[in-house]
């Protein structure tokens, strides 16, 4: 659990984080959003304390973080960048052990962790090991660069957006892995990023920022139905609403009973692209199907549009 | 051009440079016509071989102190605690350099006497500029991103210094001392003017005798010296410089 008491921020006279308390459950992911500027990179890196705060407490499980020296704290949170920042001169193997090697975990622990790391990601130990960042990839220096940040074991990983230099389909398939790898490992993740769309998707629990001060911090269809300012609502978008708060459901929960023609949808598959499914092909009702296979119902285009609406 | 022709190129001169100080003998005929009056053809106060190795070795130890001093000053001035004298150290440093090599020796006999100590100080003070100049350069620029993950990992300042930043900053240092050690092979014969035993003194003993020939091959071998390691550094630097994923511009 992370808790952030009253902190801020000032550089002289400028506050560039004002006053923000907020809880982070464990094992969730808290999607920080704001505009340029809206002092959320800050409020990140005072979590690892790579910026001291002016005021105010953070504690990590319960214990402050300023009771370990700064290096010793980074080493238990896991770190990763917009543009990965990835060691030109160092091997994908050697990057990705950054941080066991800090801690001084033995030469077989650190390469049973990198491997295992590795093909979590889909990259070949052999293969990609042993070569230099400039020779992947943008998607795959990105997955080394989540994968170097998970290397010790962290319990919170913090990431500052790490998918802002992908092009959308690379996008869409790191946040897939992020969201299955943080399944898998339990890792609470605080993810900053100004990208509403992302943040619907990713987040348990959105906050937003604007000129420093933290303005909602919510669950996702609860900053879609009820924004807490204009500013919130700006930033959700007034005609994305009613497919972003779509895009929070499964299909699996808005199944009503009868059938339909035609090719089926997963179960599995968000509320949002059922119905542009729906749209797209002029249908009234779409097959859903269970992850083995068998029938699970129907769609319908007004059951979804029901959905859509602005909830109570 | 050939790819292997530079290649080629170098390794010829080498050969010659090697046969040159070895065996001067065997080049005797070829500098025959340069002399008058039937004076030596080839240098005959000391062995060449000797001389270039003393040559190299007033370089080689002014340099490696040039290049200790210089980049552990601009380590320093680029740590929060030293930002404040990075103008005072570049000024200092840039003094050094205004001093012309002549004056330094002139200044430097006084005090530590005839021989190869003053040749030593002004090489030393030469050395200096390019290779702080370039650590600065080197040090200030490397990628933010890099030194960013490199302090989010949890890195000690010591650790960052070198295991990221010294690194990447190597290609760029390397053109330093690349710069200063050319300026040293050509200020050190200058030496030979308070008695440091460098190929200077083949030149001297040339112009002062009128013998055209000394005057060459001195001034040939350190030519010869400075293109060959100018050359040497050169590839040492790009190489290091794809090592460090950076490109040489």
């Amino acid at each position: 659990m992370i808790e952030i008491e009253g902190i801020t921020k000032r550089y002289d006279s400028t506050t560039v984080v004002d006053d923000v308390s907020m809880v982070i459950e464990p094992r969730t992911v808290c999607v920080i959003v704001g505009t340029s500027g809206s002092g959320k990179t800050t409020l990140l890196r005072m979590i690892n304390r790579l910026v001291e705060p002016t005021a105010g407490v953070i504690k990590l499980d319960g214990a402050d973080n300023r009771s370990l020296p700064g290096y010793e704290l980074r080493r238990s949170i896991g770190y990763a960048i917009q543009g990965h920042g990835l060691f030109p001169h160092r091997t994908v193997a050697q990057n990705i052990a950054t941080v066991p090697v800090l801690l001084g975990w033995d030469k077989a622990r650190i390469k049973a962790r990198v491997d295992e790391l590795m093909t979590l990601y889909q990259l070949d130990p052999d293969a990609f090991g042993p070569r230099y960042p400039h020779e992947l990839s943008g998607g795959q220096q990105q997955r080394v660069g989540v994968a170097r940040a998970l290397a010790a074991e962290p319990n919170v990983l913090l990431m500052d957006e790490p998918f802002g230099a992908l092009d959308p389909i690379i996008r869409n398939k790191a946040q897939e892995d992020l969201l299955a790898i943080q399944k898998r490992f339990g890792t609470t993740i605080i993810l900053v990023t100004h990208d509403m769309e992302e943040a619907v998707h990713m987040g348990d629990k959105i906050a937003v920022m604007d000129a420093g001060k933290l303005v909602q911090y919510a669950k996702p269809a609860e900053i879609l139905a009820n924004p807490a300012s204009a500013f919130v609502g700006t930033l959700v978008g007034a005609s994305e609403r009613p497919f972003r708060l779509l895009s929070l459901g499964r299909v699996r929960d808005a199944v009503e009973d009868g059938s339909a023609e035609g090719e089926a949808i997963s179960g599995d598959a968000s509320q949002r692209d059922a119905l542009a499914e729906l749209l797209w092909s002029g249908r009234p009702a779409l097959p859903v199907k269970g992850a083995d296979g068998k029938p699970l119902g129907r769609v319908t285009v007004d059951g979804l549009v029901k959905r859509a609406a602005r909830p109570a | 051009m050939k790819a292997w022709l530079p290649s080629l190129l170098r390794l010829a001169l080498v050969v010659l440079l090697v046969a040159f100080v070895t065996n001067p003998g065997w080049f005797e005929p070829l500098l025959k016509p340069l002399t008058e009056n039937n004076a030596p053809v080839i240098y005959n106060q000391g062995s060449l071989l000797t001389l270039t190795l003393l040559h190299l070795r007033i370089v080689l130890i002014a340099t490696v102190a040039a290049t200790v001093v210089a980049v552990a000053l601009a380590i320093l001035v680029t740590r929060p605690a030293g930002a404040e004298f990075l103008p005072l150290s570049r000024s200092l440093v840039n003094i050094g350099q205004t001093f012309p090599p002549v004056a330094v020796l002139a200044l430097a006999v006084p005090a530590v006497g005839f021989g190869e100590k003053p040749t030593l100080i002004a090489l030393f003070l030469y050395g200096l500029l390019p290779i702080f100049e370039n650590a600065l350069t080197g040090l200030t620029t490397l990628p933010a991103n890099v030194t960013e993950a490199a302090r989010g990992a949890g890195m000690t300042g010591w650790q960052r210094l070198t295991k990221v930043e010294l690194p990447l900053s190597a290609p760029i240092i390397l053109g330093g001392i690349r710069l200063s050690v050319v300026i040293g092979l050509a200020t050190a014969t200058i030496g030979s003017t308070v008695a440091a035993k460098t190929l200077g003194e083949v030149i001297i003993a040339g112009l002062l005798s009128n013998n055209l020939a000394f005057i060459l091959q001195g001034g040939l071998i350190v030519a010869a010296l400075a293109v060959l390691i100018y050359d040497g550094l050169s590839a040492v630097e790009r190489y290091t410089a794809r090592r460090m994923g950076r490109e040489v511009e």
